[in-house]
């Protein structure tokens, strides 16, 4: 008997974007205790690194979750060429009110793949360095 | 609940071609992927298995055992072989990452008595990769197993 089986595809991009970890919430000397060098005025930069991860039932005539060469140029269009060598907290509308951590990079990501047409965006995950990532897990099957 | 994960490598040929689609379907949707050539990867296979260790041993599963399964089962049955032609679990399915992750796990399943296979990851490259695992309760995306 054949057990019914989950699969998912994750395919991996990357931009580089600098940014600056400063909430207007807090004194300029709270924000350098809270955030620390990532506090500097100047900004710093990152590459990073995305992973999309989609689901959903593989097409027998195509034998793909989702074909690449849909997925690649939405989410070139959506993310890449929109973070890539930009300064997020003055270049991305959303940053100038949400700090850019990777926390809120990973829902300004997901905000804007998680419509992608062919398959469910079931998981966004952001490297900052090789060291620091964040996850976010997609709307569970069947949520509005 | 301890899983355990065991990496290896196969390198082996394929192309994307379904008979039923015009050579130009073919060509729009698989790209260069549809070169009836064939083209090559390094595919890296990690297989993960679930349980909890065995106390004489403290070992969910001899990993020795499980490198002999995955030599027999998936190395001796693709490495440096056509996808297309040469393994009889794909034939008339499209031998995509997702297709052949699915196989792998129809063949590992039965074959792991020790602890439950929990996951197969199949990366093509460093930048694309699939995942199988069982559906929850039946629902959610099933693998249909891919035959035309």
């Amino acid at each position: 008997m054949t057990q019914p089986l989950k699969i998912s595809l994750t395919r991996r991009y990357c931009f580089s974007a600098s940014h600056r970890l400063h909430s207007p919430q807090f004194s300029d000397a709270e924000n350098q205790r809270l955030y620390g060098k990532c506090a500097n005025v100047h900004g710093h930069g990152h590459n990073y690194v995305l992973e999309v991860t989609l689901s959903g039932p593989v097409d027998p005539a195509t034998g793909m979750v989702a074909n690449l060469g849909d997925l690649d140029p939405f989410v070139e269009r959506e993310v890449v060429e929109a973070f890539d060598h930009k300064y997020l907290n003055k270049e991305i509308p959303e940053f100038q009110k949400a700090v850019p951590t990777t926390e809120n990079l990973c829902c300004e990501v997901y905000r804007r793949l998680k419509e992608f047409p062919k398959a469910r965006v079931e998981r966004i995950r952001i490297e900052e360095t090789s060291k620091n990532s964040v996850e976010l897990a997609g709307e569970p099957v069947g949520a509005e | 609940m301890i899983r355990v994960t065991r990496k290896i490598e196969f390198s082996a040929a394929h192309y994307y071609h379904n008979p039923d689609f015009s050579p130009e379907e073919n060509r729009r949707v698989f790209g260069k992927c549809s070169n009836p050539h064939g083209h090559g990867h390094n595919y890296t296979l990690e297989v993960t298995v679930a349980g909890e260790p065995d106390p004489a041993t403290g070992m969910v599963l001899d990993l020795k055992e499980l490198k002999e399964i995955l030599q027999r089962e998936i190395v001796d049955r693709m490495d440096h072989r056509h996808l297309n032609y040469e393994v009889p679990e794909l034939a008339g399915k499209i031998p995509t990452c997702e297709n052949i992750a699915a196989v792998i796990w129809n063949l590992l399943e039965p074959k792991i008595t020790q602890g439950k296979l929990d996951r197969v990851r199949l990366y093509e490259s460093a930048d694309l990769y699939a995942d199988c695992t069982a559906a929850l309760n039946g629902s959610g995306p099933h693998a249909t197993g891919g035959r035309r």
